[in-house]
Formats: C-alpha cells, sequence, structure tokens
C-alpha cells in the first residue's frame, strides 16, 4: 500500500513535468515555430507604439532572448528552488515553489494561486455536496420507479440539465434571481466573500453557483445512478438480501446502492479533482475569481506565467483526484487490489 | 501613442468566446446628434448627459461600485495607458494638470492641478516651467514637494519595470545619454531633462520644441510618488494617495476599495467636488452581468466606458425609459482601411481613388456595430471632436452612402485598369468587426471588379510582422489593411503623429502607419509641433487632414461611438469629452 | 397436516410480447425432513416456482394465483410485509453460483449476521459468533478468521458452504437450494452434497432441490417433480423416477445425465430441440414438438393437452401414450441404451 502510493506519487511528479513540458511547448514553442521573434512575443507585454528599444528590454526582461531549454530550465528552476525577480528599487526573493512572474502584472503567480483555491474550493465542494445527494437520490428514485411520471419528468430533466451549457443557465439563473427580474434574492455576480470572513455572506454569494454548477453534474450522477441501480437491483445478491428477509429499504439502499456506488465513486473523486482546477465556465459567468477565473483571464491575456501555473495547479489536482480515486476504489471495492 | 488595447489573443476556442475585447476607453468628442444642448440639471434623456449635467446634486456620502471586464493595466499612476484609467486615477493621484471635471467640450479644457497656473514655454518651446501649490500633502500627511514629481516622472521612463505606459517623456526629455531611470542609473544627474530649483518649481528640458506639452503635464506620469515608498513593479498594489481618495484594500486581479484621504485639502484642489465616501471596484467581472447590473441598479458605473454589449443593447435601446437613461457619446477612434501605395496597382493614385469611391460605408458601419454601438460613418481622418476638424468629403459615396460605381469606375479607367484588378486585404483575426469590414468591402470592391481576398492575421504580430512590415506588405500583395487608431487626448499631434508620419515606418516593420508615404505631410506635422499659436495650429490639422485625403492613402470607415448607461444611484452624471465616457470625478450617491 | 402444499400454482408475467406462463397449475406437497427435487431445463418453471414460494418472484406486475400452504399459513394472499418476516426465518434459500449470489463488497460474515440480526434483536456481537459457529458447521476451516474475509476471497466450494451457512442462520423450516451445485467442480459438487444432506437431518428442514441435473437429485431426493414449460409432467418417489421413469422428456433427462464415467457435456440421448416459448406454448402437448413418440398418440399430442394422471401408486405422469406402451418403450428402447453406455 505504502510503496504504491510512494509509486504513484512519482509517477505523478513525472506527470505534472509532462504536463509542464507540453504546456511550455504550446505557449512559448509553438508561436516560435510560426515564426514569432522575441521581440514580436515582447510586443505583447508593452505598450504597442513602443520603439524597438523597449520591445528589446521587455524580451530582454522576460528572458525571450534566451534559447526554449533555458527559459524552461529556469521556469523549473523556480518551481524547486525559487527565483530572484528585480522588481526596480530591489530584489526579491520568490521562494519555491515559485511559479514566475506575471508577464502583465509583474506580480508573482503562487500567491495568486493560493489566494484562488479558496473560492475555487468553496464552489467545487459546496456544489458538489448538492449534486450528489440530489443526483442520486433522484437516481435511486427513477430506478425504482422505473417507467414512472417521475422517472421519465426527472430524467427529462437530467437530459436537459446534461445538455445546456453553464453559461446559459448562469445567465438565465441571474436573471430570475439577481437582477430584480423578478427577484433579487440571490447575490449578483463578482460578490465573492471568504468563508472565513463572513460564513452567512459567503453561501449567499455562492447559492447560485452551486445550485447551477449541481444541477449539471447532478442530471449526469441522476442518469448514471439510476442506470447503476436498474443494473444492481438485477443482481444476484439483490435477490439473496432479499431472500434474507430484509426490509425492501434496507435492500435498495444497503446492498442496491452501495453496489451502485463504485462508478460514481470513481467519476465523482475525477469530476471534483477537475473542477478544483477551476471550474471554467461557472466561475467565468458568475464573476468568481476562483483558479477557473484566473485560467480564463491569464490565457485571454497570453499572461503565460499564470498559464502555466494554473495549468500545472489544475493537473496536480487531477493527478491527486486519480491518485484519491485508485486508493478509494480499493476501499469500495474490496476485489480491488493496489498494485 | 495609441492606447493600447488589451491582447485578445486567446489560445483556446471555449476561451475565445468570452475573451474580452476591450479598447481603451475615448477620449473627448462633440456628438453631432445632441440637438440642443440640455438644461442644467437635464431630465433623464437619451444623450442627456452629453451636454448637461443629470441629476445635479451636492450630496456628499455614499459608495459608487465600479466594475471592469478586466483588469487594469495597473494602478501605477506611472504605468496606466488607459483612457478610462486616466480618468478615474484623478480619484487618487494628482497630476500638474489635469482635464476639467467638466459637461462635453469643456471637459478637453486643461486646468492646473498640482500645479499653480499652466506651462511657462522659453526657449522656442524646449523649455517648460511649472510652480506647485503650497499645503498639497501625500496621504501620510507629507508634503508634495516637486521633487517627488520629478521621481515619478524619471522612474516612469524605466520600461523594464514599467512596459504599460507611453513613451512621451523618453522621447522628448533631453535625457543623459544612455540614462535608464532611477533604479538602474542610480546617482545620474538628470538635471538637464528635469530640474527642480525649490520645492514648489519643476523644469522640463526637451530635445525638441514641443508646441503642446501641457498634454504631457496632465499625464499621469506627473502625479507624484514618494522616493521612500516607491516599491517599483510592486507599487501598483498600494500607490501613495494625492487625490482625495486613497487605496483601503487592493487585491490585483480581484478589485480594491477606495476611501478617503484624510490629508487630502480642498481648499488646493478646485476641481474635485469628492462626494462619495468611497470606491468599490471589482476587476475581471463578466461583461453581460456588468451591463445586467447597471441596468437593475445593483452596479453603478462599467469603468472601462466602451460600451454595453450586444446582449443588452436590444433591451436599452428597445426600451424608451431605459434608453433615456443611456448616452451615446463619440471617441477620438477612427477606424479605416489603409490603402498601401506600395503595392501595385495600388501606386497609382486612381486606383486608390476607385477604391475610395466603391467603398459601401454603410455595410462598413454596419460591421463595426451600427450607428449606436459602433459609430457615425468617417469622411475623413481627423474625428470631429478633435480641434482642427472640419467637414468635408473628397469622395462622395453617393447619396445612400452605399459607394458610387460610376466615379469609381472611371477612376480605375484613368488608373489603365478597366476591368479592376486584384489585391489582398489583411485584418486581426481576433477582432470579428474588421473581418466584418473587410468582408463588407470585398464585396463593395467586387462590384466594379476588384477582386480583394481575405488575409487574416494575429493581431499581436499583425504591425511587426504582417501589414505593418512593409517587405511582407509588398511581396504579399497586401494592397489593403484593416487598421485603427485612437487619440490619447483631443489634440492634432495626439491623433495623427503615429499614423500619417512616413518617417515611422521602418523596414523592420512595426508602425502603426502602413500606407501613407508623402513628405508634404511629414513637413506639415514638424511644422505643428512647433507652432504655439493654437489656432495657427489646428490649421495645420486640417491641412494634413485634407492632404492624406487627397492622396487616398486611407479609406476613413467610423469614428467609433458607444452606448453607455447612467447609473440609477448616481447624482452629477455627465460625460466628459476628454474621455468619451462618464467623468468618474463628477458622480455622487443619491 | 402437510408442511408445504402448492395448490394449482399460476405465475404469468405480462410482457410486451404476451403473457409469459412461467408456471402454470403446479401442485404438490412436502412434509418436514423430506426433500423434494424438482427437475428441468431452464425457463420450465422451476426456480420461478421457489421464487414464488418465497413471495419473491420478480416485481409487482407478476400474476400469481392458487395457494401455497406453509405450516398451515396461506401465502399467495398473505401481505407481503408479513411474507417478508417469514423469508429466511421460516423459509430460506440457497442459490446458485454464489460469487454472485452474495454482496461482492461485504464480508462473509457480514452478510451472514445480516441474515441473523433480522430475526434475532441481538448485539453484533452475539451475531458474530453465531457466524462463526455457522461457517464452523458448513466445514469451513479457521471460521473466526475466515469471517472477515469477502466472497471473492473464498475458493467456490467454500463460497457454496457460506451460502449454506448464511441460509441457515434462522434455522429454517422450509430450505429451498436452486442449483445448489452446478457452478462447482464434480468434487466439490459431492461434498455439498453430502453436507446439505446432513444437515438437513440435523435440522429436520423440509427441503427443495431444484435443479437440471437429475445427478444431484437422485443423491439427495425423497421425491423429484420433472417440469416441463412451466407444469409438472412426471412426479414420482425417486425410485419411481429412476428406475420406472414414464415420460420421453424424464428419458431425456435421464439420457444426459452426467456421470463419473463420462464427459459432462457428452449426451447419450439428447433432447432434440430447445425448450419452448412460455409466451406461445405449444398446442397440444407442450412437449410434442421435441418428442420421438409424438407419432404414436395417433395425432392427439398436437391437439389435446394431456392430464397429470396417476400411473401406479402416487407415480403421476401427463403423457398422451398408453401406460403400456410408456413401459414397453422404456424397457425396451431406452433402458438398454442408457446401460450400453
Amino acid at each position: 500500500m505504502v510503496t504504491y502510493i510512494i509509486r504513484r506519487l512519482i509517477w505523478a511528479a513525472v506527470m505534472l513535468t509532462i504536463v509542464s513540458i507540453i504546456t511550455f511547448a504550446i505557449f512559448f514553442l509553438v508561436p516560435r515555430l510560426a515564426g514569432a521573434t522575441p521581440e514580436s512575443l515582447a510586443a505583447r507585454y508593452v505598450g504597442r507604439t513602443a520603439n524597438a528599444e523597449q520591445v528589446q528590454i521587455a524580451a530582454e526582461k522576460l528572458g525571450f532572448n534566451d534559447p526554449l531549454v533555458v527559459q524552461y530550465g529556469r521556469f523549473a528552476k523556480g518551481i524547486v528552488a525559487g527565483a530572484d525577480y528585480d522588481y526596480g528599487p530591489g530584489v526579491e526573493h520568490c521562494p519555491a515553489p515559485c511559479f514566475g512572474y506575471s508577464f502583465l502584472t509583474r506580480l508573482p503567480v503562487w500567491p495568486d494561486l493560493l489566494d484562488r483555491l479558496p473560492v475555487t474550493m468553496s464552489l467545487a465542494f459546496g456544489a458538489a455536496i448538492i449534486w450528489v445527494l440530489a443526483g442520486v437520490a433522484t437516481g435511486v428514485v427513477s430506478a425504482l420507479k422505473r417507467g414512472s411520471f417521475f422517472d421519465r419528468a426527472a430524467m427529462t430533466i437530467a437530459l436537459g440539465g446534461v445538455s445546456l451549457p453553464i453559461f446559459f443557465t448562469g445567465i438565465v439563473s441571474m436573471v430570475v434571481f439577481s437582477y430584480g427580474n423578478p427577484f433579487s434574492i440571490t447575490a449578483p455576480g463578482g460578490s465573492y466573500t471568504p468563508l472565513l470572513d463572513d460564513p452567512v455572506a459567503w453561501a449567499y454569494s455562492l447559492v447560485l453557483p452551486w445550485v447551477t454548477l449541481a444541477f449539471l453534474y447532478a442530471a449526469g450522477y441522476a442518469r448514471l445512478t439510476r442506470a447503476g441501480m436498474l443494473e444492481t437491483m438485477n443482481e444476484d445478491y439483490i435477490r439473496t438480501a432479499r431472500a434474507k428477509g430484509l426490509a425492501e429499504r434496507t435492500v435498495v439502499l444497503k446492498h442496491g446502492l452501495r453496489g451502485a456506488l463504485t462508478p460514481l465513486v470513481t467519476i465523482f473523486g475525477l469530476d471534483v479533482g477537475l473542477l478544483l482546477g477551476g471550474a471554467v465556465l461557472t466561475e467565468s459567468t458568475y464573476s468568481l475569481p476562483g483558479m477557473g477565473k484566473y485560467a480564463i483571464d491569464a490565457i485571454t491575456n497570453q499572461d503565460l506565467p499564470k498559464v502555466m501555473g494554473v495549468v500545472l495547479f489544475a493537473a496536480f489536482f487531477v493527478v491527486v483526484a486519480n491518485l484519491i480515486v485508485d486508493l478509494l476504489y480499493a476501499v469500495v471495492d474490496p476485489r480491488v487490489r493496489l498494485a | 501613442m495609441k492606447r493600447r488595447t488589451t491582447t485578445g489573443a486567446a489560445a483556446l476556442g471555449a476561451v475565445l468566446a468570452l475573451a474580452l475585447s476591450a479598447c481603451g476607453g475615448g477620449s473627448g468628442s462633440t456628438p453631432k446628434d445632441s440637438a440642443q444642448p440640455a438644461d442644467q440639471g437635464g431630465k433623464a434623456e437619451f444623450n442627456a448627459a452629453l451636454t448637461g449635467i443629470v441629476n445635479p446634486s451636492d450630496k456628499k456620502g455614499g459608495v459608487l461600485k465600479f466594475a471592469n471586464e478586466g483588469d487594469w493595466d495597473s494602478l501605477d499612476p506611472g504605468d496606466t495607458y488607459y483612457g478610462y484609467s486616466w480618468n478615474f486615477v484623478r480619484l487618487y493621484g494628482r497630476s500638474l494638470l489635469m482635464f476639467k471635471s467638466a459637461v462635453g467640450k469643456e471637459g478637453n479644457e486643461l486646468a492646473p492641478d498640482l500645479a499653480e497656473g499652466m506651462g511657462q514655454p522659453s526657449d522656442d518651446a524646449k523649455t517648460w516651467t511649472y510652480k506647485l501649490k503650497q499645503g498639497v500633502k501625500f496621504e501620510d500627511g507629507t508634503p508634495i514637494t516637486s521633487k517627488d514629481v520629478k521621481y515619478a516622472v524619471l522612474r516612469s521612463l524605466d520600461k523594464e519595470v514599467f512596459p504599460d505606459g507611453y513613451t512621451y517623456f523618453n522621447d522628448f526629455l533631453d535625457l543623459p545619454k544612455g540614462y535608464k531611470g532611477p533604479y538602474k542609473s542610480k546617482g545620474v544627474n538628470t538635471d538637464q531633462a528635469i530640474e527642480t530649483p525649490d520645492d514648489q518649481t519643476i523644469v522640463f528640458h526637451l530635445k525638441q520644441s514641443l508646441s503642446n506639452f501641457d498634454y504631457f503635464a496632465q499625464l499621469p506620469a506627473t502625479i507624484p510618488v514618494p522616493e521612500a515608498k516607491d516599491t517599483g513593479a510592486k507599487y501598483r498594489e498600494h500607490v501613495i494617495a494625492s487625490g482625495p481618495y486613497m487605496f483601503q484594500k487592493n487585491e490585483i486581479g480581484k478589485g480594491f476599495t477606495l476611501a478617503r484621504n484624510p490629508n487630502w485639502d480642498p481648499a488646493t484642489d478646485p476641481n474635485r467636488r469628492a462626494l462619495p465616501d468611497g470606491y468599490e471596484v471589482t476587476t475581471n467581472v463578466n461583461a453581460d452581468d456588468i451591463d445586467n447590473r447597471i441596468l437593475s441598479g445593483d452596479l453603478d458605473v462599467a469603468v472601462l466606458g466602451t460600451g454595453i454589449k450586444q446582449a443588452a443593447l436590444g433591451r436599452v435601446l428597445g426600451d424608451p425609459t431605459v434608453k433615456a437613461n443611456s448616452d451615446n457619446p463619440t471617441s477620438t477612434r477612427l477606424w479605416y482601411t489603409s490603402i498601401n501605395g506600395n503595392v501595385p496597382p495600388l501606386d497609382n493614385i486612381d486606383c486608390r481613388k476607385a477604391v475610395q469611391y466603391a467603398a459601401n460605408k454603410v455595410d462598413y458601419q454596419t460591421a463595426f456595430g451600427g450607428e449606436f454601438a459602433g459609430g457615425q460613418i468617417a469622411t475623413s481622418m481627423l474625428p470631429p471632436a478633435i480641434p482642427g476638424h472640419e467637414d468635408f468629403n473628397l469622395y462622395p459615396p453617393g447619396a445612400d452612402n452605399k459607394g458610387d460605381l460610376e466615379k469609381a469606375k472611371e477612376s480605375l479607367k484613368a488608373c489603365g485598369q478597366p476591368d479592376g484588378f486584384e489585391t489582398n486585404i489583411a485584418y486581426r483575426v481576433e477582432r470579428p468587426n474588421e473581418k466584418a469590414a473587410a468582408e463588407a468591402l470585398q464585396q463593395a470592391l467586387g462590384r466594379v471588379g476588384i477582386k480583394v481576398t481575405l488575409k487574416g492575421f494575429p493581431q499581436a504580430d499583425y504591425f511587426a510582422l504582417y501589414a505593418g512590415k512593409p517587405g511582407f506588405a509588398k511581396d504579399n500583395k497586401i494592397g489593403l489593411a484593416q487598421n485603427g487608431w485612437q487619440s490619447d487626448w483631443p489634440d492634432g499631434f495626439g491623433f495623427f503623429g503615429q499614423i500619417v508620419d512616413s518617417r515611422v515606418i521602418r523596414d523592420t516593420g512595426g508602425s502603426s502607419n502602413v500606407s501613407v508615404r508623402d513628405p508634404e505631410v511629414d513637413k506639415l506635422l514638424d511644422q505643428a509641433m512647433a507652432e504655439t499659436d493654437e489656432a495657427k495650429r489646428n490649421a495645420i490639422w486640417t491641412a494634413i487632414d485634407k492632404k492624406v485625403m487627397e492622396d487616398a492613402y486611407v479609406l476613413p470607415g467610423i469614428w467609433t461611438k458607444t452606448l453607455i448607461v447612467r447609473s440609477k444611484n448616481a447624482t452629477n452624471v455627465f460625460v466628459n469629452d476628454a474621455y468619451g465616457m462618464y467623468d468618474y470625478l463628477g458622480l455622487g450617491v443619491k | 397436516m402437510t408442511f408445504l402444499e402448492l395448490k394449482d400454482l399460476r405465475i404469468h408475467f405480462p410482457s410486451d410480447d404476451g403473457l409469459v406462463k412461467s408456471v402454470d397449475g403446479l401442485s404438490f406437497r412436502l412434509e418436514r425432513g423430506k426433500t423434494l427435487g424438482i427437475v428441468g431445463e431452464s425457463g420450465s418453471g422451476k426456480s420461478v416456482t421457489s421464487l414464488g414460494i418465497l413471495g419473491l418472484h420478480k416485481g409487482g406486475r407478476a400474476k400469481i394465483s392458487g395457494e401455497i400452504w406453509l405450516d398451515g399459513e396461506e401465502l399467495v394472499s398473505a401481505s407481503a410485509e408479513h411474507v417478508r418476516t417469514l423469508r429466511g426465518k421460516k423459509m430460506a434459500m440457497i442459490f446458485q453460483d454464489p460469487l454472485s449470489a452474495m454482496h461482492p463488497f461485504y464480508t462473509v460474515g457480514a452478510q451472514i449476521m445480516e441474515a441473523y440480526r433480522i430475526h434475532h434483536d441481538v448485539s453484533k456481537k452475539v451475531a458474530r459468533k453465531h457466524a462463526i459457529e455457522m461457517l464452523d458447521r458448513v466445514g469451513i476451516p479457521q471460521p473466526d478468521r475466515r469471517v472477515d474475509s469477502y466472497p471473492h476471497e473464498f475458493s467456490g466450494g467454500m463460497r457454496q458452504r457460506a451460502m449454506i451457512a448464511m441460509a441457515l442462520s434462522c434455522d429454517p423450516e422450509l430450505l429451498i437450494a436452486d442449483e445448489p451445485t452446478t457452478a462447482l467442480d464434480v468434487t466439490v459438487q459431492a461434498q455439498i452434497l453430502d453436507l446439505m444432506r446432513d444437515l438437513q437431518r440435523d435440522f429436520n428442514a423440509a427441503l427443495i432441490v431444484i435443479t437440471h441435473d437429475l445427478g444431484v437429485v437422485a443423491e439427495l431426493s425423497d421425491d423429484i417433480l420433472v417440469m416441463y414449460a412451466g407444469k409438472a409432467i412426471e412426479y414420482g418417489t425417486a425410485e419411481d423416477i429412476f428406475e420406472r421413469p414414464e415420460h420421453p422428456y424424464t428419458w431425456g433427462l435421464l439420457g444426459s445425465m452426467p456421470r463419473l464415467d463420462r464427459e459432462r457435456t457428452e449426451r447419450l440421448l439428447p433432447i432434440k430441440g430447445s425448450p419452448p416459448s412460455l409466451i406461445n406454448v405449444p398446442p397440444g402437448c407442450a412437449f410434442h414438438p421435441r418428442c420421438t413418440f409424438a407419432d404414436r398418440t395417433g395425432g392427439r399430442s398436437t391437439s389435446e393437452v394431456p392430464e397429470l394422471l396417476e400411473s401406479e401408486g402416487g407415480h403421476l405422469v401427463r403423457c398422451h401414450l398408453s401406460r403400456d406402451v410408456r413401459r414397453t418403450a422404456w424397457e425396451n428402447e431406452i433402458k438398454p441404451n442408457l446401460e450400453a453406455s
């Protein structure tokens, strides 16, 4: 078990390195191959009418004149050993893990990531609780009352939930509940309050994003649970459970749902892992200052250190989520051996 | 000297949909369609804030809520280059001079701020002297001296630390050779560029005559910075205020709040009323959310001032009561098409004229968003808001503005290409408006046999590698190129300087002037720079405008307009022509 | 009073294609301490019968009629909740393929404990002790350790033993074993059958063994019921069925009976064709399309449904052939063939 985890962690480090190299290649190598020069790259991060000398200054400052390998090495070294940054009047040491400095704001990326994480975590975990409860309950009831009005209605709504993009449901939700037309009962976009500052305001500012995001996932989970339940409720061991004289409720929840749980746990772990890397659309729609919004802003502005930082951060969560899912899998399904 | 547009090159398709296309805010304008001036205390009607103050009030208190769909380039006065930012910076910083916080055209006028009066030129306008007011203090109570102003200007020269700003001072100050700003060139004597004989006097020495240096003196780079508290690139996190408000909380990327500065003395400041108790600013907010919240009254100002987005446009224009609470100012931005005389057969003036006549200006306007969200059809280069503008049209495009095909065919005949010719048109792929305009042009020119092929290029390298690189343009027959320009302030120098001067065209590329190569125009520009008489100077701008149009090097498209909505909670709402948006210094809370 | 009696039990399932007559008029009796073997191919209705007795025939859609008397109580008309309290306690079931019949995510012990605690209000500790005892009793070595194992950690035979332990944990009076040895190796089969025989004796339970394999019932049963297409076609003592079988289908089954000296899959007298659809049961005798003697019925086999009639001394047969014809055919045509091999 311990060896397994250690091996997986080493593998995770390898994965993250590969991800960082690929990301670096996409944003630094591909433009070069397409003919961009250090100056034309640097021109994105200065006033456009800056003269050649000033563009050259920027290119030098941002390190574009060095070979790509050196640039990547500098980035990697910063993560492992930290880096020094000249901000004008003095030099600042950016301790490891240093994800570099924004090309645009010239501020370090790492504190930003730490600052954005609680927002995304609040969003992801809050929504996850809602969607698991709602989705699984709906799925179970649908499966048991297969073909009933409830089942058909729930599955129709679920289909809608899976199909409707969040920038649609999100905006509709705000139009209905936020802009006073007809209701003004939830917080508008861009009004996040940290949990520790004021828990009530925190929940108030997140309730709409939670529900909207949860709706999207709950729909999927309902369908998945329903399908899983329909399958497990046909299993022989359900008949065995009934033959023991168990109450139907116990049969469904303890035996049926437990059997249907395995794929749900897998998907759930990966979903939450992905979301921790940033619920891009939800955060954009509701202007929540989380990882996803950060990623969008960074990519929009071609702020490459931020892009690198957020991609690696997100990849980290996916890798960790994968590991946790695999560990959890062994807990959920005793037949699984970790090797 | 164009305000920078945000670099919107997005890498992912999904991201593209969300990418901001924010541009810098506008400067002054005179709205042609505002029929008559509204009364002071004008009623809530469409465009009322262009010519009058809506909801005038002296009431103090309250907090105004601003939102920005992107982020500031920088809150550091020495490192910011957006019109809206220059409008906003006046809340926490005081420059030597400033644009008046006044309605419409009056907002175009400069007034002393830190300085006691306007600049005193001497030595053929190569030396400019300003006297500072007594008793002006930083937020910590330290008196502001001329040395703080000098330091602020000098530090802004360091483009390695401050890459966002303009280069006016780098270009014009008579700096020691190799001077790189106070961080890298520590202890270098810079008196040959800026002298501070005493704490209240600052003297600028220029390399060449500059008749309108007062516009430089209103730049945010002259907002004083105390050297002891300067943290270089990090100064943006806590700017030391000299204006009526100071930073209470500042989270770069998320937003900030401004509170009253106890050391701001209204007695030293006749320009600011400082009505609200504070400002709450959120950055990186979804643009559609901003529009909806302004319409619902939850938010007061979309600080970019670039107008509401397509999604809410119908709701504003379609509802008379909502429309009555909105304004449609014109900015000093011109969208145009460069006609490259280096690319045959456009080296022949008659072929260029054929393009002028055949263009369909109505479709061009539609491509940029139509009458309200796009702008008014331009007949020459110089926007109406800039002194020196004259109404003339050398190539009348027919009564319906859709082109004069007869004249176009005549020109083609004169050019020796009676059946038309083939050429390419460049546009920036990230800008759907430019592509639409290019398509409109393709269709319009096709009517007289000019076959145009569209060529999209990435905007980051548009001028450096493609449309703006003479060799590339010639080799690839880029005869036409979509282009745009906005003046930093309502002045012919700021508008023409970079787009009609043939001497800024470099073989290595990077110039915004793609097509205008006329030595006479260059000569006129030099004359204007040295001319201290304003009326005479303005006449030269008119002459330049006419000469370029005669050369037919530029096909003017539209002068942009934006549709902006007044806050439901704000008082003293009016548009300042210097910025082409609501004056952020004037606003109060109901 | 008879311990278990079925009277004209019918279990029909409506489906999109028509009514599935899984069990169609089945009657039999069983006393405590006795074993009944129900034999038939898959789809003959034998498993549905057993589920019907336990009230586990699927869903609310099945139509059940007739009577099931268990120890003086009629179960068809009893409430579902009441039948539930009888399940596990009064009547229990051992399922085929214990790998799928036991929940893969719970330990064997937990599953036995659960069965026990439904009907006995005892602490987990007591239930655990009981589970270990039960495992011991069914011959699982180191039961105190294996109680915490998961089903997949057991061998097939061990699993079936655990399954039996689970079924017996509440000391049921009626035990139904559905194909208890099908999934097992031949040697293990014998062990399990021995175990079941011993346990039945100890518990004095009534046992129903359901199988397609006459070999299994030969080991265990007092009486044997042969089912075909939802109906009983032959019923008698084990001796009747093995020594004097009268139905051509039973002959077929005997011919297919695996023997230790023969490959399991090898069939001496295969029954041609496949089991009939339970929706469109062939007219007349349901077996006639597969019956090699159908031409000797004078055409009745396709037009007339044969009755289940007594041949002699409680031996019942549902066949149009006259008793003499059947006996002659058995003696002269079938039996020598079976013995020759």
